[in-house]
C-alpha cells in the first residue's frame, strides 16, 4: 500500500492503495465512483475513458500510480452545482444515450476534444469528432446522434435528427428522451457491477477450455483449502435440477459427465476477492477423456459423427424445420430464369459493452450482520433485508430466470426473487441464463451475497452467439420478373446446447422467401448441435441470415433479367391480400411498397447513377428489403401483464407508475410504456414513472425479444391505464355529481359535459373512500398458429427497404459505407427519437455483420479470445443515415404500433454486398467481406468471392433438400 | 485462461533520475521491468505472453526524458514522449514526416496519449508502426545501464519477433534520435489495416529519400513490413532507386525490386502473400513519390493521421 495523491474532479484526494492497482479500480472500488465503466480491460472499447491532465486515457490499463500528482476528471465531475454540462444536455436531447454503459466514456472523450478546440479557438467538425472518438465505442446508437450531440455541445446549432412521423397525440408520437437517460449521463446509473453488498464475496467459474470430453474426475480439495475461499461447488452441489434452457432444457448448470464446448462451466468458487477466486480455480484438477470434435453443422449430421447429447434419437440433429407452399417443381418449371447460389454467414458476437454480472443474495440476508446500514423500508438494494433468495442481474427475461434459478435450487418459483438491474446492452445475448443460477447457489452455500462478474474474455467464451449458416438459395422468376418459386436448404450451427436454436432457425426458414408474394416455396432447415459455442437469440434472429441470401439472389436475378433492382422488389412485394410462404394471408399493415418508394425517391433524387468513379474509388448503390415478425408467433402464448397505479406527488399533482417485468437494454422501453400509459391517462409522459423488472413488484411482461415489447407491454400498459380510470369512475362521478355512465376522462381531467375535475382531485377522492387507485391488465396478443398448420404464424410484421451507398477503394479493396437511405414500416412511431436510435443502431450493427465481425472458432476452440480480435463498427464506419418512417398501422398494436428492434439490422448486409457487386462485378458470398479476397478477385476479373474473413475453406456444397 | 484481474506488478516506481532508475532495475535483479505507456506490455502480461513482474519502473517523471529537442539537425525524443506529442510536434512534422504518419495511426487517441515511441521500439515487433518510421529515418537509441550510457543503431536492437536486444529488465532506453530531413530530403509512411479483429497491419511501408540538385535520387532508405522476423530495410529497392531520376518508372522499378528481395508470407486471418505483393506494387511507388515530392518542395502535410 502506498499513498496516492491526485486532484480528482477539481478536489485534492489522498488515499492508501496497493501500487498494483489500475486507475479504473481505484476510481470504482476505492473511491466508489462507478460512473467510469469497464467494458473489456484491454484498452479496446474506450468506455473506461477518463481525463488525466486533460487527455483521454483508457483507465482500465492505466496504472494508478502513473497518475500520482495528476489531475483526473471523471463523469461525476462534469455537472457543476447540479447544472448539466453542455455535452450531457446535448446527449440527452439528441437521443445519444441508449443503454448508457458507454455514455461516460463518450462524453469524457468528447469533453477533451471540446476543451482542446475551444482553447485553440477552432470550430469542431464531424471529422474531428470521428478522429477523437475513433476508439471509444458504442454498440447501440450507430454514432450519428453522438456526432450531432457533440457538434451542438461545441456551440453549433445542430438540431437532433428526428424523422418525420404522424402528428403526435398528447404523449404518443412525441420525441422525448428516455426517462432513465439522465442517470446515465451523470454516471449515477448503476449497473450490476456497481452494487456492493456488505459481506459480499467474489466468484469465478472454471470452464472446460476444451470442446468435447468426458469428465472423469473433479478434485477441488486444494481449492477448498485456500485461505479466503468460502465455497467451491460442482455438479454434486446442485440441490435441484442441474439443467437449464429456454426451450429445451439441456444445458448443465455445472457439467457432470461431459463438457460440450470450451465455455462449459465445471466448477464455481466464491472467495473474499476475485484474485483469490482465480487462484482457487487454478488449484482445481479436472481429468478429461477427450472426444472427437464436431465443428460444423454439416459435419455434425454426417453418419458416424460424434454425438453431443447421447441418447437423443435424432443424434446431432436438433430439428429439421420445413416450409412447404404450393408445388415447387411446378414453380421452377414456370420460371424463365433461375438463380441458384450458396451463401455462408458467420458466427457473430453481441459484444454488448457491459459484460455479464449477477449478484446472488441469500434468503434471510440482513446487511447489518455484515456491518452495513439496514433500512427496513428499502424495497431492494444493499440496505434492504432480503427475505428470499434474490438475484440481481441485467436480464432480458426476469421471470424465466426466476423459474430456472428456483428449479436449480429445488425450490418453488415464489421462493426466488429476481431484481432486474440496468442492462448495458443485450441484443439477445442476455436471454440465456449466465451467472444467475451460479450466484444463487453460491449465496445459499456461503450465506453471503456473491458477485460474479465476467471478464470480457470470459463473456466472449461463454455466451450464446448468432448462428452461422450455410444457405443454398434457388430463386425462379418469369421473364417479366414475377417470382414463381423459391427453394432453400439451410444448415444452422446451433452449438453445444439448444438455447433458442429451434426458434431462430424456424424464423430463418419462415422468412426464407423474403417479403415477397411467391406462389411456390420449399425450405428445409437443419439445425445441428456442434461443439462450437451455443447459439441463441441475436437481434435479427435467423432473418439476418436468410435475408442476406434472399436479397443477394434478388440482385443477381435483376441483373439476369435486365431489370431494375428496385422494380423487381416492387413487383413482387408482399401487400395486403398476399399469402406468405407459411400460408398466412396478409390482412393489414404491410407498408413495404411505401418503404421501397420512399427509398427510391430519395436515392434517385437529383443526378442519380447506380455507380461512378472518383479518384481511386468506385462508388455504388445497393438495395435490399426485409421484414421481421413482431412477437413470438408460431402458436406461443404471447402476453404481458402491467400494473398502473395513480397517486399524488408532493405537490398534490397526479402521477402514475407503470410496473411490468420487461427489460430496458437501451431500446427506450420505459419511454414507450410511459407514453402509452400517458396517452390513455391524458397526462404528460413526464408524469409517468416506469418500474421494470422486479419479480416482487412487477407482473410478468414476458421476454424482451422478438421485437415484442412495444406491442405487448405497450398494450398492457395502455389497457391497465384504461382499467385504472375505470376504477376511478365512481369517485369521479361523485365529484362531478353525475352518474358513472356520464363520466369521460380526457386531457388529464374527468368530465361531465362542461364540468370537470382534475385527475388529482379524483385520485384524492378515490383514496379517501378507500378505493385502490391501481389496476392490472394481462394483455394477450392475437393467437398465432404453429408452423405447418397453415394458420397465421405472426400477428404483425415490420417491413423495410434500405439503400447503401458504398465506396470501394480499388487500391486496397477496402469497403466503406458512406450513406444509407432507409425506410421502415413500424405501424406507428410511439417515440420518434428513440425509434431513430433503434434504426441507426441496427443499421450500423448490420454493417458490422457485413464488414467487420466474425467470432472465429477452429475445431471448437475459439480464436476470438479477446476483444482485440473482434471489431464492431466504430464511429469511422458509421455512415450518414437518412431515415423515412412509414406508418401502416396495425389494428391490434398500441396506437397502431408494431415492433422495430430487429428490423433495421436485417437487410443492410445484402445492400452492401449488392453495392460491392455493382461497383466491382464481384459477388461476395460469405460474410464478412475480406478486402484481401475482394481485391485479388477484382484484379483477376473473378466473378465472386467465397471466403469471408476468418474462413479457411470454400463454401461446402449443399444438396437441395438436405443431407442424404 | 487469462485473467484481467491478474496482478501484473506489485510495486510501481517513478524514479526522478536515470541513475535512480538504473539502480532500481539493478536492485530487482531481473524481477523489475521498464514500462512506457504500458498499453502493449500490460496486455502481454495479462494475456500470459509475458510473466508478471515484481516491479515496474516508469521513467516518465525523469526530467528531460519527456522532451523533444533539436540539436543541429538531430531530433532527440525522450523515452517518455507519447505518440500524441510526436505527431503534434512541428519539427517532426517537417523533418520526420514518416514518423508522424506512423505514430499517428498507432491505436487510437487514448492509446497514443500514453504509449511511447520507446515502448514501440522495445516491443520489437516486425511491423511496429513507429519502429518502421524510425528505421527509415536511420534512428538510434540511447541505453543507460550500470556501465553508463551509449547510443546504438535502431536496426541493431531487434533479435526476433517481439525480442529486443535490449534487456528491459536491466537497462533503460532513455532517448531516441534521428537526423531530421533537411533540404532536398523527404519521407513518407503508409499502412494498410483491416477493419476486422487483427491488431497488426496487413502491410506497412516507409521511405526516406534524399535528392541531388539534379533531381536524381542520391540516397534512399526503404522499409516494407512485415518482411521477416525483424524490421529491416528493403535493400534491393534502395539499390535500384539510388542514382535514378525521381520518376514514377523508377519508383515502380524499386517496388518490383523490393518484391524480388523480400519473402512476403501469408499470415492467417491477417493478409495473403499475394495481397501484400499487390499492396507493395500499388502503394510503394506512391510512398516514394510522396517522399520525393516532399524533398523537392520542402513542405509536408502528414497523411492519414488519426485514421
Amino acid at each position: 500500500m502506498s499513498r496516492l495523491r491526485m486532484t480528482l474532479n477539481g478536489r485534492p484526494v489522498e488515499l492508501e492503495v496497493p501500487e498494483s492497482r489500475y486507475l479504473s479500480t481505484v476510481l470504482r472500488e476505492d473511491l466508489g465512483l462507478t460512473g467510469t465503466r469497464i467494458g473489456c480491460n484491454e484498452a479496446e472499447c474506450g468506455i473506461c475513458t477518463v481525463l488525466v491532465d486533460g487527455t483521454p486515457v483508457n483507465s482500465c490499463i492505466y496504472p494508478a500510480f502513473k497518475a500520482q500528482g495528476a489531475s483526473v476528471e471523471t463523469i461525476e465531475g462534469l455537472s457543476r452545482n447540479g447544472e448539466l454540462h453542455p455535452l450531457q444536455r446535448a446527449f440527452l436531447e439528441h437521443g445519444a444515450v441508449q443503454c448508457g454503459i458507454c455514455t461516460p466514456g463518450l462524453i469524457m472523450t468528447a469533453k477533451a476534444l471540446l476543451d482542446e478546440k475551444s482553447a485553440a479557438g477552432e470550430t469542431v467538425t464531424a471529422d474531428d469528432i470521428r478522429i477523437a472518438l475513433k476508439d471509444t465505442y458504442c454498440r447501440c446508437t450507430g454514432y450519428q446522434s453522438v456526432i450531432s450531440a457533440i457538434l451542438q455541445a461545441s456551440g453549433q446549432a445542430v438540431p437532433p435528427y428526428i424523422p418525420a412521423t404522424r402528428s403526435p397525440g398528447s404523449a404518443v408520437g412525441k420525441a422525448l428522451p428516455n426517462p432513465d437517460a439522465l442517470a446515465k449521463i451523470t454516471g449515477k446509473a448503476r449497473f450490476t457491477d456497481d452494487y456492493r453488498f456488505p459481506g459480499m464475496l467474489h466468484a469465478r467459474t472454471l470452464r472446460a477450455g476444451i470442446p468435447h470430453a468426458r469428465i472423469l474426475s473433479i478434485d477441488t480439495a486444494a481449492a477448498r483449502a485456500l485461505a479466503g475461499v468460502h465455497a467451491v461447488l460442482t455438479h454434486e452441489d446442485v440441490p435441484g435440477r442441474n439443467l437449464h434452457g429456454l426451450v429445451t432444457v439441456d444445458w448443465p448448470v455445472l457439467c457432470a459427465d461431459k463438457v460440450r464446448y470450451a465455455g462449459d462451466a465445471v466448477a464455481l468458487v466464491a472467495a473474499d476477492s476475485g484474485e483469490i477466486a482465480a487462484a482457487a480455480l487454478r488449484l482445481i484438477r479436472v481429468e478429461y477423456e477427450r472426444l472427437p470434435t464436431v465443428s460444423s453443422a454439416i459435419d455434425a449430421l454426417r453418419p458416424g459423427a460424434a454425438v453431443l447429447h447421447e441418447g437423443r434419437p435424432d443424434g446431432n440433429l436438433l430439428k429439421h424445420i420445413k416450409v412447404d407452399k404450393g408445388d415447387i417443381e411446378a414453380g421452377f418449371a414456370a420460371a424463365d430464369v433461375i438463380v441458384d447460389r450458396t451463401y455462408r454467414t458467420p458466427t457473430t458476437e453481441h459484444l454488448f459493452l457491459e459484460p455479464e454480472c449477477a449478484i446472488g443474495v441469500p434468503a434471510g440476508y440482513d446487511p447489518a450482520d455484515f456491518g452495513g446500514p439496514c433500512d427496513p423500508a428499502a424495497a431492494r438494494g444493499e440496505a434492504a433485508v432480503h427475505a428470499r433468495t434474490t438475484v440481481y442481474v441485467g436480464s432480458q427475461i426476469p421471470y424465466q430466470d426466476r423459474d430456472q434459478v428456483a428449479a436449480a435450487l429445488g425450490l418453488p418459483p415464489e421462493s426466488v426473487r429476481i431484481v432486474a438491474t440496468l442492462m448495458g446492452g443485450g441484443f439477445g445475448g442476455k436471454e440465456d441464463v449466465a451467472a444467475q443460477i451460479h450466484v444463487a447457489l453460491l449465496a445459499e452455500a456461503t450465506g453471503r451475497p456473491v458477485k460474479m462478474l465476467y471478464s470480457r474474455q470470459e463473456s466472449l467464451l461463454f455466451h450464446p452467439k448468432r448462428h452461422a449458416t450455410l444457405i443454398r438459395m434457388r430463386t425462379g422468376a418469369t421473364r417479366e420478373g414475377r417470382l414463381t418459386a423459391v427453394q432453400s436448404t439451410i444448415y444452422g450451427d446451433g452449438g453445444a446446447y439448444a438455447s433458442l436454436s429451434e426458434k431462430v432457425l424456424t424464423r430463418a426458414t419462415t422468412h426464407a422467401s423474403g417479403p415477397y408474394d411467391v406462389p411456390h416455396v420449399k425450405v428445409d432447415c437443419f439445425a445441428a448441435y456442434t461443439n462450437n459455442a451455443p447459439c441463441g437469440a441475436f437481434r435479427g434472429f435467423g432473418v439476418s441470415q436468410s435475408c442476406f441470401a434472399v436479397e443477394s439472389n434478388m440482385d443477381i436475378l435483376a441483373d439476369e433479367l435486365g431489370m431494375d433492382p428496385v422494380e423487381l422488389r416492387r413487383l413482387n412485394a408482399l401487400d395486403v391480400g398476399a399469402v406468405t410462404c407459411t400460408g398466412q394471408l396478409m390482412k393489414e399493415s404491410v407498408g413495404l411498397r411505401e418503404c421501397i418508394e420512399a427509398v427510391e425517391r430519395d436515392m434517385r433524387g437529383g443526378d442519380f447513377q447506380w455507380a461512378w468513379d472518383r479518384g481511386r474509388s468506385r462508388f455504388a448503390w445497393g438495395l435490399a428489403v426485409g421484414y421481421k415478425n413482431t412477437g413470438l408467433g408460431g402458436g406461443a402464448p404471447d402476453k404481458a401483464a402491467a400494473e398502473v397505479e395513480l397517486s399524488l406527488d408532493g405537490a398534490h399533482e397526479a402521477v402514475a407508475e407503470v410496473r411490468t417485468s420487461s427489460a430496458e437494454m437501451g431500446q427506450g422501453l420505459p419511454g414507450v410504456l410511459a407514453a402509452c400509459a400517458a396517452e390513455e391517462l391524458g397526462l404528460p409522459a413526464g408524469r409517468v414513472r416506469v418500474l421494470l423488472g422486479d419479480t416482487d413488484y412487477c407482473p410478468d411482461g414476458g421476454p424482451t425479444t422478438a421485437s415484442r415489447q412495444t406491442f405487448i407491454s405497450g398494450n398492457a400498459a395502455r389497457l391497465a391505464a384504461r382499467d385504472v380510470l375505470r376504477e376511478l369512475t365512481p369517485a369521479a362521478a361523485r365529484l362531478l355529481g353525475c352518474g358513472s355512465d356520464k363520466v369521460a376522462f380526457r386531457d388529464g381531467r374527468a368530465w361531465d359535459g362542461e364540468t370537470s375535475a382534475t385527475l388529482a382531485e379524483v385520485i384524492a377522492e378515490a383514496r379517501q373512500s378507500g378505493v385502490p387507485t391501481q389496476a392490472r391488465h394481462e394483455y394477450w396478443a392475437p393467437m398465432t398458429q404453429p408452423l405447418g398448420t397453415g394458420g397465421d404464424m405472426h400477428f404483425a410484421f415490420g417491413f423495410c427497404a434500405q439503400a447503401a451507398l458504398c465506396e470501394i477503394d480499388l487500391d486496397t479493396g477496402a469497403v466503406h459505407v458512406r450513406k444509407v437511405i432507409a425506410a421502415h414500416d413500424v405501424g406507428r412511431a410511439i417515440n420518434p427519437l428513440t425509434l431513430e436510435g433503434q434504426i441507426e443502431g441496427g443499421i450500423v450493427m448490420c454493417i458490422g455483420y457485413a464488414l467487420t465481425e466474425h467470432y472465429i472458432q477452429e475445431q471448437g476452440m475459439p480464436w476470438t479470445t479477446v476483444m482485440a480480435r473482434y471489431k464492431m463498427p466504430g464511429i469511422r464506419h458509421a455512415p450518414e443515415i437518412v431515415s423515412h418512417i412509414v406508418e401502416h398501422a396495425t389494428s391490434t398494436g398500441p396506437y397502431g404500433a408494431k415492433g422495430v428492434g430487429e428490423l433495421p439490422s436485417i437487410p443492410t448486409s445484402a445492400a452492401i454486398t449488392n453495392a460491392i457487386w455493382r461497383a466491382t462485378g464481384v459477388r461476395v458470398r460469405s460474410l464478412p467481406v475480406d478486402q484481401d479476397e475482394l481485391l485479388r478477385a477484382i484484379r483477376a476479373g473473378a466473378a465472386e468471392v467465397q471466403l469471408g474473413w476468418g474462413d479457411r475453406e470454400p463454401i461446402p456444397a449443399v444438396r437441395l433438400g438436405g443431407p442424404p | 485462461m487469462d485473467d484481467a484481474t491478474r496482478i501484473c506488478w506489485q510495486h510501481y516506481h517513478t524514479p526522478a533520475t536515470v541513475d535512480e532508475a538504473v539502480s532500481l532495475l539493478n536492485r530487482y535483479d531481473g524481477r523489475a521491468q521498464v514500462i512506457g505507456g504500458g498499453t502493449d506490455l500490460l496486455l502481454e502480461i495479462q494475456q500470459g505472453r509475458k510473466p508478471a513482474v515484481e516491479a515496474m519502473v516508469d521513467p516518465s517523471r525523469i526530467a528531460g526524458l519527456g522532451e523533444i529537442s533539436q540539436d543541429g539537425e538531430t531530433i532527440v525524443i525522450g523515452c517518455a514522449v507519447t505518440h500524441s506529442r510526436i505527431i503534434a510536434d512541428e519539427r517532426i512534422v517537417r523533418q520526420g514526416t514518416c514518423l508522424v504518419e506512423a505514430c499517428g495511426v498507432i491505436g487510437g487517441p487514448q492509446v497514443r496519449n500514453v504509449a511511447t515511441l520507446a515502448g514501440n521500439v522495445a516491443h520489437a515487433l516486425p511491423a511496429g508502426d513507429g519502429t518502421i518510421g524510425l528505421l527509415v529515418l536511420d534512428g538510434e537509441i540511447e541505453l543507460a545501464d550500470p556501465g553508463g550510457a551509449c547510443w546504438m543503431p535502431l536496426a541493431a536492437t531487434f533479435l526476433g519477433p517481439g525480442r529486443s536486444a535490449v534487456d528491459h529488465h536491466r537497462a533503460l532506453l532513455t532517448r531516441l534520435r534521428f537526423k531530421g530531413t533537411g533540404k532536398l530530403e523527404g519521407s513518407a509512411f503508409f499502412r494498410v489495416m483491416r477493419p476486422q479483429g487483427v491488431a497488426l497491419p496487413m502491410i506497412s511501408m516507409a521511405a526516406r529519400l534524399r535528392l541531388a540538385e539534379s533531381g536524381l535520387v542520391e540516397s534512399a532508405r526503404i522499409a516494407v513490413a512485415p518482411a521477416g522476423p525483424v524490421p529491416c530495410l528493403a535493400t534491393p529497392a534502395m539499390d535500384t532507386l539510388t542514382g535514378q531520376a525521381a520518376s514514377d518508372d523508377a519508383f515502380r522499378a524499386a517496388a518490383e525490386a523490393a518484391l524480388g528481395g523480400i519473402s512476403l508470407r501469408s499470415s492467417t486471418y491477417r493478409a495473403s502473400r499475394e495481397y501484400r505483393a499487390e499492396m507493395v506494387r500499388t502503394h510503394l511507388p506512391r510512398v516514394l513519390a510522396l517522399a520525393a515530392e516532399r524533398a523537392k518542395t520542402g513542405t509536408a502535410t502528414p497523411q492519414g493521421v488519426g485514421q
